[in-house]
């Protein structure tokens, strides 16, 4: 890589930024992972590993938050857009260079911020925990160039139109900047009080909404037309999914503090705004379920589709949860309990994770030219991911749902947490699972660079048979 | 850019996004920032100093330029007795919270009263202040406000440090600085839901409670006991000191980490606390080789559990 920081932009080879934030990400994956094992590990069994200030709980959580949102969602999105938003244009990225000196930057700037987040250097607010420094950086450094690169990539494309996977893409890049910038002014500016909870969930709320849901949707409308060869079901539904996404998503961010004493305007206004989440929600997947038509053996026979259609199918009971637990109905009884946390694995393990694993196979595999090392072992992957998802998803709902019920009964807080226990060690099993996937692909990816047969000039991967 | 469609289509984005941000930006924070402030903001705000996360007074979040709550029993000038009252010691160079910087922030009401009648505006962070809260009826409503005791009674920050002995000296600043730190909020809630935690965590706070605080570290994965009103239901210092050593000192079944190196290199009387033989004393209690658990040792006053504590214990 550091070869290529100081190379001439002709010089480096198309498609290498890609690479660098494909490996990148898969090795983020592979520790945040670990962190996030490790932390369930904590709460099934207090003890272990214990009276150590760095290895405490309250250390370690955030690490792995972030870890898993900016090292290995944003970079997979990262690797995406390298190779997708150019190959959508018949173009080539407008600045390699400047790509290669992204995940570099990327990278430095992201274990800094870890390792200042893992000593308990925090700005104590949830989601924007990093200290105001490393927003900073991560806005001027990490989003910044990355915005630079797609916008121009877009705007030099040879084709006429631009395809939807580009719109979410040009406009999520914008988004999260935004979000960036404003969701970090109580830092910046000392809001305090009631606007700096509600700035956090601003943001909280935003990364998620704006930058996390729509570019993970992009992907998968690329990735199913390209490999099925069906194209896109309906443009205009598209269409509809984007300007759905930039109204309905950006407003609801108070829904997440439906129990603090906010204005109650504000909290009727964000959850009336959540249900229609369901706008662009079922949007995007009857888009992409119809697009499958006549093609529905690719989700047998394809690793990627395989990826890609399962993480569409989990984004019907993400958003059937999404929209209706923030409406005060519902919502009083799950609020800040585990089920909150089974959501969030949901968007960010079940759905999102599957769209990005889909786009960093196929991008590799195609950028390398080389095809997948091991089908068996790929498929070992995915089944490891599915199964501990849903282990992690089952049993942290159900300790959700045990703990609301133990709040409207009002038994005491300690039998809850008695009640919880055996959740607890089921989740930290079905995490565990996940990691140890994670070593599979990353193995797996690795073969692939060095031993996957070439794939001729003028083929794509998902024309070759696999071999193993 | 070659279609017109596109030129429209980033203007309405524009437009949507902009809309979307006034909305959810601009009219709540109108609307929050104009609330009246509570005692109980004045207290807190007083109490915490201007920032409990990362801050440049601060960067290691270690509880660094935070005011000391002290309890007067005397007047510090004067040494005559007087009913116990709370006061706020901010030495020199502490930085002041935005309820002294900006008394905008207030709220109608507090904001005139703090100004005219506490003389707030007259503090300054270089030379230290004191501070407290008193009441007052403004335009037939009784309010708290601040008051600047430095400008009003003369109190400096040293002199009043030093009229009070170590017992009732409180560090809640440092204190909830390290709550943040150590992120007991991943676990615990300081917020008490408005539907059904009546009972058991006590009363939701109110609009005004939170005025000048930050950060709010409300907490959202509740997997252990909402703290807003923790002192409460249990003040035993003991008891909290057992806990945070090692909970399952005292609940056997808590999932709540040990908090043991808060205590730090030394105990009470100096001696340098052996972590190790603890722990091996603690195993051989819990294989039935002992019949008491060891004794948690006595913190030293400047140690950080010492100030955790202070704040625990002022979260009433
Ligand atoms: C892994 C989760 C976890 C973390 C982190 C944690 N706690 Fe706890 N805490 C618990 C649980 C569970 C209980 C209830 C059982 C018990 O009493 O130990 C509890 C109980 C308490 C209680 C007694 C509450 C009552 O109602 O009597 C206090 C006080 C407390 N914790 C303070 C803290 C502080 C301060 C921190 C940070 C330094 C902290 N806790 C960090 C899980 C946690
Ligand atoms: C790509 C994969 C993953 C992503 C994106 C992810 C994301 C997240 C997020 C966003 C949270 C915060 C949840 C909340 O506040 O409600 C979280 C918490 C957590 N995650 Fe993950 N996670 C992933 C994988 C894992 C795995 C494999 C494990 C292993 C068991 C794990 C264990 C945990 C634990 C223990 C917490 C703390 C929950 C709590 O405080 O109650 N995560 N993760």
């Amino acid at each position: 890589m550091f070869k290529y920081l100081f190379a001439r932009n002709e010089d480096i080879p198309p498609g290498t930024a890609a690479v660098y934030f494909g490996y990148s990400s898969i090795i983020w994956f592979i520790i945040g992972t670990g962190l996030g094992s490790f932390n369930a590990a904590k709460l099934a069994f207090p003890d272990f590993v214990t009276g150590s200030e760095l290895f405490a709980f309250g250390h370690m959580r955030q690490v792995h938050v972030h870890a898993v949102i900016f090292g290995w969602i944003s970079m997979a999105f990262a690797m995406a857009m390298m190779y997708i938003t150019p190959a959508l244009g018949n173009t080539r990225l407008w600045s390699e260079k400047l790509g290669v000196w992204n995940c570099f930057l990327w990278n430095v700037g992201l274990s800094l911020g870890l390792t200042l987040l893992w000593t308990g250097m925090t700005s104590g607010r949830e989601y924007s925990d990093f200290p105001w420094i490393i927003d900073l950086y991560i806005a001027a450094f990490i989003a910044l160039p990355l915005a630079i690169n797609v916008w121009m990539t877009i705007l030099k494309r040879r084709t006429q139109g631009i395809y939807t996977t580009n719109w979410f893409f040009g406009a999520g890049v914008f988004m999260v900047t935004i979000v960036f910038l404003v969701g970090n002014t109580p830092e910046w500016f000392q809001l305090t009080g009631l606007s700096e909870a509600y700035l956090t969930w601003w943001f909280a709320h935003n990364v998620l909404g704006l930058w996390i849901t729509p570019v993970a949707a992009a992907i998968a409308y690329y990735t199913v037309p390209k490999i099925t060869g069906n194209p896109l079901y309906s443009h205009r539904i598209g269409h509809l999914h984007f300007w759905s996404v930039v109204v309905f998503y950006s407003t609801p961010a108070a829904h997440h503090l439906m129990s603090a004493p906010l204005p109650e305007w504000l909290k009727s206004f964000a959850s009336v705004e959540g249900v229609l989440i369901l706008v662009p929600a079922i949007a995007f997947v009857s888009n992409l379920l119809l697009t499958m038509t006549g093609k529905w053996h690719y989700f047998v026979d394809n690793l990627e589709i395989k990826f890609t259609i399962t993480g569409v199918l989990l984004a019907i009971p993400l958003n059937m949860q999404g929209g209706f637990q923030q409406t005060r109905a519902i919502n009083w009884y799950i609020h800040g309990t585990g089920w909150i946390v089974a959501h969030a694995h949901l968007a960010l393990l079940g759905f999102s994770t599957f769209l990005e694993a889909a786009a960093v196979y196929y991008g590799l595999q195609t950028i390398m030219r080389r095809k997948l090392y091991s089908l068996t072992l790929g498929n070992f992957h995915f089944w490891l991911l599915l199964i501990g998802f849903a282990t992690y998803w089952i049993s942290m709902t159900i300790a959700g749902l045990i703990q609301g019920a133990a709040k409207i009964y009002e038994v005491p807080y300690i039998d809850t947490v008695i009640a919880e226990h055996p959740y607890m060690i089921a989740r930290w099993v079905g995490g565990t699972l996940v990691f140890t996937s994670n070593i599979v692909w990353l193995y797996n990816m690795w073969m692939t660079a060095r031993a996957g047969t070439e794939i001729p000039a003028g083929r794509l991967p998902h024309e070759l048979a696999y071999e193993r | 850019m070659a279609f017109r469609e596109y030129k429209i289509g980033t203007r309405l984005f524009g437009v949507a996004l902009g809309g979307s941000m006034m909305i959810t930006l601009y009219f709540p924070t109108i609307d929050m920032t104009s609330v009246q402030a509570t005692e109980v903001a004045l207290r807190k705000a007083l109490s915490a100093g201007r920032q409990n996360g990362f801050a440049y007074e601060d960067p290691f979040v270690t509880g660094e330029g935070k005011p000391v709550t002290v309890v007067l029993r005397k007047d510090p000038v004067t040494g005559e007795k007087m009913e116990p009252m709370e006061a706020y010691v901010f030495p020199p160079g502490t930085p002041f919270p935005s309820a002294i910087r900006h008394p905008r922030t207030l709220g109608s009401g507090v904001k005139e009263l703090s100004l005219q009648q506490g003389r707030i505006g007259e503090a300054d962070e270089s030379r230290g202040a004191v501070f407290y809260v008193d009441h007052a009826t403004y335009q037939g409503e009784k309010l708290a406000y601040i008051v600047n005791a430095t400008a009003i009674k003369g109190w400096q920050p040293e002199q009043v440090l030093a009229s009070v002995p170590e017992e009732d000296k409180k560090y809640i600043g440092t204190g909830k600085t390290l709550f943040v730190r150590e992120q007991c909020w991943w676990c615990h809630t300081l917020l008490p839901e408005q539907t059904q935690d009546w009972q058991y965590f006590g009363v939701p706070p109110r609009l005004g409670d939170f005025n000048s605080e930050g950060p709010t570290a409300f907490g959202s994965d509740r997997k252990a006991p909402d703290l807003l009103h923790v002192a409460s239901r249990n003040s035993s210092r003991e008891w909290m000191l057992m806990h945070f050593f090692n909970p399952r000192l005292v609940q056997p079944h808590s999932i709540m980490p040990r908090f043991d190196y808060l205590w730090d290199e030394v105990d009470a009387n100096g001696n340098k606390i052996d972590y190790a033989a603890w722990r091996k004393a603690y195993e051989e209690y819990e294989e039935g080789k002992r019949i008491y658990p060891p004794e948690v040792p006595e913190p030293h006053p400047d140690s950080r559990i010492r100030k955790l504590v202070d704040f625990i214990l002022s979260l009433k």
